[in-house]
This record gives structure tokens, C-alpha cells and sequence, in this order.
């Protein structure tokens, strides 16, 4: 059975954009306020939303945000087109990183955003393609707030 | 602690949302690498940080941080202090390093907005 969406909007990424990164998270936490969801699950979202925008303007060309709020969730799609992940295992390990020194001056590049979207999430699914790009979907439930 | 105590403790220059200095802050998260803070902070901190991009103030938003106090005398870019004026994050800046802060905001009483430090039995008064 499919989902009923209350609410569905697309946002963009672009690659390398560090001016305007955090923008598309900002404005998705203020579409998730306007709605009046718990701030514990904003806060997770906005997270977990952050972290992924920054490993595309890190990492990709180009990627799709797609936000869906549902009557029992929020589900977040982000589709990149870029280099992608050799070893999607290895990545998902706290402290592993290829951040570049002007990606860590930056405050990133930690090797804690993989694991820190699936920590803020609810269910978190991964795959890649090397060359081909990289899909992140993560759902965070909005009938009971787990801790994050 | 009030955020306008904690301007005069540590002689900042309040850089914007100077109606919002009767916030109240319990915690502070200290840290350089934004990835710590969306990590391992807990919400309502204040945020003590030495990185001025803007960057910062959408941790500080994402992560529901009551402020940022920038170390060493740093200010923040045009772009970060427009962010800030936009979302409502009040910015202080002072000239004390991130050290001194922690130190003397801590004898004051204010804790770690960590898990560990919310969940300890007793913390520092």
C-alpha cells in the first residue's frame, strides 16, 4: 500500500557549492516548523538533512533532495551524481574519511556523516555506484520520537 | 545564565540579536569541527566555536544552539552574520580563547551539552 503524502518538495545540491551549504537544510527545517512536527524530530531531520547536503557540495557534482512528509514520517531521499563509494562499510565507520584539509577547515570531513545520518534516522538505506553516484534514504518517524 | 551574563563575564562584543540576550543558557558545546557538534550536541547550548563561516550558524541552527561565541576575537563573515540576523541566533564575540571560556563558564556552573554530562549524577556547581 502506498503512503499518503502530505507534503513533497525537491531541492538541489550542487558540488563543491560551500557558499550555500546548509541552505537547502535551513529551508527544510522551516518547512517542518511551518508544519508544527516536534522539534525533536526537526532537530534529527535538520541533522541528519545537514550532514547529507555537505557530503554532496564535499563529494558530488550534483545531487536531489527529495523530502516527504508523511502522516507517520518524514522520508528523505538524496540521489548524488558523482564519484561515489568503493566501500560503502568502510564509510559508515565513525573517523573514516577522504576529506581534503580545506574540507576539515571547514568544520567536515570528520568521518561522522554517514553514521550521524543513520543515527538521526528511524530506517537509513545506502547504495552506491563508483562513478555513478551515491542514494541515501533515511525516514525518521513523527508518531513517537526516539532519542537521536 | 543569561546570554547578557555571559557577554559580560567574558567581555564580548555582542554582534547581533542584541533583543535576545535574556535567553537563558544551562550548556555550551565547544568545538571547531562542525561534524562534533551535529555528532555529540545536545540542543539549546550556546556554541563556542573559533570557525566564522557560515557554516557555524547553520550548525548552530540545525542543532537548535541558543548562540554562538566566537574565541580570539574572531567575527564572523557578512554571509554567516546574515544568516545569524535571519534566523535568529544571537552572536557574541570576545577575545578569550576557547580554554578560558570553557573554564570560566564552567565555575559559573553552566555544563557540557552532552549526553554523558546531562545524564551524570552530580555536575560542577
Amino acid at each position: 500500500m502506498v503512503a499518503e503524502v502530505l507534503y513533497r518538495e525537491q531541492f538541489t545540491i550542487r558540488g563543491n557549492d560551500f557558499e550555500h551549504g546548509g541552505e537547502v537544510a535551513t529551508q527544510v527545517k522551516s518547512i517542518l516548523k511551518q508544519l508544527g512536527l516536534d522539534p525533536a524530530v526537526i532537530r534529527r531531520l535538520s541533522i541528519a538533512n545537514f550532514e547529507a547536503e555537505m557530503n554532496v557540495i564535499m563529494y558530488a557534482d550534483e545531487a536531489r533532495l527529495e523530502l516527504e512528509v508523511l502522516p507517520d514520517a518524514v522520508r528523505v531521499v538524496v540521489a548524488d551524481r558523482g564519484q561515489g563509494i568503493p566501500d560503502i562499510e568502510w564509510a559508515m565507520q565513525e573517523g573514516h574519511s577522504t576529506a581534503t584539509a580545506e574540507m576539515r577547515a571547514r568544520g567536515f570531513g570528520a568521518g561522522l556523516g554517514l553514521p550521524n545520518i543513520r543515527r538521526n534516522s528511524d530506517e537509513f538505506e545506502i547504495s552506491s555506484t563508483v562513478g555513478v553516484g551515491t542514494t541515501l534514504r533515511y525516514l525518521v518517524r513523527t508518531d513517537a520520537a526516539p532519542a537521536g | 545564565m543569561q546570554l547578557r551574563s555571559v557577554a559580560s563575564l567574558l567581555d564580548c562584543e555582542v554582534i547581533c540579536c542584541h533583543e535576545m540576550l535574556d535567553l537563558q543558557v544551562f550548556s555550551c558545546f565547544a568545538a571547531d569541527l562542525m561534524s562534533d557538534v551535529l555528532a555529540f550536541s545536545l540542543p539549546n547550548a550556546l556554541l563556542i566555536t573559533g570557525l566564522t563561516s557560515v557554516q557555524a550558524v547553520h550548525t548552530a541552527d540545525v542543532a537548535d544552539c541558543k548562540g554562538i561565541l566566537f574565541v580570539c576575537d574572531k567575527r564572523p563573515s557578512p554571509e554567516a552574520l546574515e544568516l545569524a540576523r535571519n534566523r535568529e541566533i544571537p552572536l557574541l564575540a570576545t577575545r578569550h580563547t576557547t580554554f578560558e571560556c570553557c573554564g570560566i563558564l564552567f565555575q559559573r556552573g553552566l555544563t557540557a551539552a552532552t549526553k554523558a554530562a546531562a545524564e551524570a549524577p552530580c555536575s560542577a556547581k
